[in-house]
Formats: structure tokens, sequence, C-alpha cells
């Protein structure tokens, strides 16, 4: 297969071409994630070794705000962590989709981040969830990266995303792959009080920590399901 | 940024993603456990998108953004392509923020 073969068959298939767009707006988020770890005194490396090794944006750019605003590391540490830890809760979730291997668990362990545990997560078919998966991960690992370098590099040659109303894209883009699941009562029960929790937690508990505690609407969702069953 | 937090940063980020693929692998599945990881993205996901859209620096609030998330979110429920989802919801907030 040549590479404008290859182009062709995965922008005419939905899942791929949108896990490909994805990659790209989150690209954009990259080069200010680059900007901003220069002007908070990180050393070029380090913010291109963040965007490489960490790879889950949201605690990128805590940590880094901290630093910026003259705070301990530990609790640069400490907040940076507690938005990475719903990676773990997908990464359970995409675990069911990944075939065996260990060598290739620890590289697609990599990749678990909203966007292609979103993707994956919103696929009909098994083989289509491991397609969006890695489409969708490796789009955003290549583009976030290659953001990345231009923001440390360059500077920020477009400007700031939020005047473009990026940060927008994301939550709508999710709400956009979660309506597949709506249709399914586990899950739009699940999906309903997840929002609940996350409303109520956001006041009172520090930053990550409410969309981590929205996994539970999915005890609540799944227990739900069973108890009906028993029922019957 | 000293080397400890930076080893911290990047060792605790994988960690999370790493320990999770392995303990799905490694449990074996009681069907409810099935359920509860199949529930466990949208309920995950559904949360994430009410950060995103109503968390003002820990406040619950409104504004330019949520305006736009909501248009992107109507254009989803329109079935719009995720493309189109992508530049609604941007562009609403874009024009939004000029009021």
């Amino acid at each position: 297969m040549t590479v404008s073969e290859w182009l062709k068959a995965t922008w005419t298939r939905q899942h791929q071409r949108d896990g490909f767009l994805l990659g790209l707006a989150v690209g954009i988020f990259g080069i200010t994630f680059g900007v901003l770890s220069i002007s908070a005194g990180l050393a070029e490396w380090q913010a291109v070794a963040m965007s490489l090794f960490m790879f889950t944006g949201a605690s990128q750019f805590a940590a880094v705000g901290v630093i910026d605003a003259g705070g301990n590391p530990a609790s640069a540490l400490g907040t940076a962590l507690r938005l990475a830890a719903r990676n773990g809760a997908y990464a359970l979730s995409v675990g069911k989709i990944m075939p065996p291997g260990k060598g290739r668990k620890l590289l697609a362990a990599q990749l678990v981040i909203d966007e292609s545990s979103a993707m994956a997560q919103a696929q009909p078919t098994l083989r289509e969830a491991q397609e969006a998966f890695w489409t969708t991960g490796l789009s955003v690992f290549v583009f976030w990266n290659l953001g990345t370098l231009i923001g440390v590099l360059v500077g920020g040659i477009i400007g700031d995303p939020m005047v473009w109303g990026l940060d927008a894209a994301f939550p709508a883009a999710f709400f956009a792959l979660l309506l597949p699941h709506l249709n399914k009562r586990e899950k739009r029960r699940s999906a309903f009080i997840g929002a609940a929790i996350a409303m109520v937690a956001i006041p009172v508990l520090p930053s990550g920590l409410p969309v981590v505690l929205a996994g539970f609407g999915a005890v609540v969702g799944a227990r739900a399901r069973t108890k009906r069953q028993g029922q019957n | 940024m000293t080397w400890w937090l930076l080893a911290g940063l990047l060792i605790g980020c994988y960690f999370f993603k790493v320990a999770g693929l392995f303990v799905a692998e490694n449990s074996r599945l009681s069907p409810w456990a099935d359920r509860f990881l199949s529930c466990l993205t949208p309920a995950v996901l559904s949360g994430l998108i009410i950060v995103q859209t109503f968390d003002f620096g820990g406040e619950l609030a409104m504004g330019a953004l949520t305006v736009g998330v909501a248009t992107g979110a109507a254009a989803a429920l329109l079935k719009a392509p995720l493309a189109v989802v992508l530049v609604v919801a941007s562009a609403t907030t874009a024009v939004t923020r000029l009021f």
C-alpha cells in the first residue's frame, strides 16, 4: 500500500478521520504548552520530556501553572497526579479491548488519555474500537509533541487558542462521543450520575478529583442492571 | 524544575495508565465487573464534560465557554459530524467572547 492509498483509506473512514482531527486540535494546545513552559522557566528539554513521557495535557498544564505561580514542587506534583488519575479509570475500561501482549500494552498504556478512550468507547465494534484507540492516540501523541516543539523552539505562532474558542471544542466533542452510549440504560444512568457527582464536587474538591469521583457513577449504573435482572 | 519533580511527574502519570491496563487484564471478571468497566468511561467522560464546561477555577459558573459547548452539543444531537461539532463549538465560543 502506498502512502497516498493509506491516507485515503484512513480519511474515508469516519472514526479514523475523527481521531486524526482531534489530534490536530490538541496539537494547537501543545504549542501553548511549550510557550507556557518556557515562560515558567523550564528548560526546553524539560518541556519536551513532559510531553513525550507524561503525555496528559491537563496534568502538564497544571504542573507548569503551579511552577509559574511560584508554588512549591510538591503541590505541583500533587495537582498533576490528581488530574492524571482519571487515565487509570480509562485504562481499566480500555483494557477490555486490548489484544493480549505485554509489549504492545506497555506502549498502548502511554496513549490512554481522554481523546483515545472517548473515541474507542464510542465505536460499535471491537475492531473499530481498537482502530479508533490507536489512530486517535497516535494522532494526539504526534501533534501534541509537534506542538510542544514548535512552542518551545518557535513560540506562539497562532496566538492564544482561547481566542479561537478551542477550549470549547473538547467538551463538545466528548459529548458527541458520549451520545452513542446513552441509548443503553446502564450507561445512560452511569453518565448522568457521573455528571451529577462532578457538579457537586467541583466547588468542594480540588481539581482533578471531581472527574475521578464521577467514575462512581458507573458503580451505581452497573448495579442498577444487576438488581433488575435479579428480580426477573 | 527540580529533577525529582520531573521524575515524579513522568513516572506518576505513566503509572496510572499502565496500572489500569494490567489490572483490567489480570482480573477474571464477573458479569457485574464487566458491566462496571463498560460503564466507567461514560461516567468519567460525562464528569469531564461537566468540569470542562462549568468549572471556572473551582466554582460552578457559566461563560462564553459554556455557550460554545452547548451549541456544539446541539450540533452533535443533530448528528453533525465530529469536525462540525468542533468548529461550531469553537466558533460560537470565540464570537461570544467578543462581547
